[in-house]
């Protein structure tokens, strides 16, 4: 039941997320000063915060629609194995998250 | 629901048409999938090309969203991405927004917001392809 309000928050979330990608998109398209501001707002604290939440929000409402085409089928609705089913999608979204993170920080060989 | 019932009060073409009382049957919830199927190798991609750039300079991002293959694969993201979108904000809104009026103002808002984000970043990634 949890995991349901959160598929709609992270959805949610996703949504006002694509200004972000947009407006990296168009800086890139438009100047250097632009693009500079741009990677300075994702690198300040706040920036890196909400680029962390915004990978964790994208990796659990891809597990968790995965989760929702298991359903589809019929399959995993008994309640036990619903509940195992909602841990393993906050655990593997955690877990996605980190990794990601950890391979884009190698990439900048900051790591 | 098959079959015709004494007490069934549907005309025999909205028994043919089987749309329902939403008049789109499950186009809605067929969609959805659909979007969601495709979105998830085209997250992948798009989560691993970001990995990829991550502390690249302005000259080579642009060189690598000009490349054919990654700007058409981002527009491929970006549609199917923000028609799921939408269509998950639309539900969320029949859900929660009980005035009509209201309901379908904001219904109407968030396709405008979503067209605006799409046109706004394929529109970018346009012009990086066919020269900056």
């Amino acid at each position: 039941m949890t995991m349901s309000i959160i598929h709609r928050i992270t959805g949610g979330a996703l949504y006002f997320g694509t200004l972000l990608v947009a407006a990296w998109l168009m800086a890139a398209a438009s100047s250097q000063g632009a693009f500079d501001w741009i990677n300075w707002a994702f690198g300040t604290w706040l920036g890196r915060l909400v680029l962390f939440g915004y990978t964790w929000a994208l990796m659990h409402h891809m597990l968790g629609g995965i989760r929702h085409f298991v359903w589809d089928t019929g399959a995993g609705l008994e309640k036990h194995t619903a509940s195992k089913i909602a841990w393993a999608t906050l655990v593997g979204s955690v877990v996605l998250t980190l990794l990601i993170w950890v391979a884009g920080y190698m990439a900048r060989g900051a790591l | 629901m098959s079959g015709k019932s004494s007490n069934d009060m549907r005309t025999p073409m909205a028994r043919v048409r089987g749309l329902g009382s939403s008049h789109e049957g499950t186009q809605h919830f067929w969609r959805q999938r659909l979007t969601a199927l495709a979105n998830i190798p085209l997250t992948l991609f798009f989560v691993g090309f970001l990995i990829a750039l991550n502390g690249a300079g302005f000259a080579e991002v642009r060189a690598a969203l000009a490349n054919p293959f990654v700007a058409l694969v981002m527009i491929l993201f970006l549609i199917s991405g923000l028609y799921h979108m939408r269509l998950g904000m639309q539900v969320i809104i029949e859900d929660y927004v009980i005035s009509e009026g209201l309901k379908l103002l904001t219904i109407a808002l968030s396709t405008f917001f979503t067209v605006a984000v799409g046109v706004a970043s394929i529109f970018a990634l346009l012009k990086l392809a066919f020269g900056g």
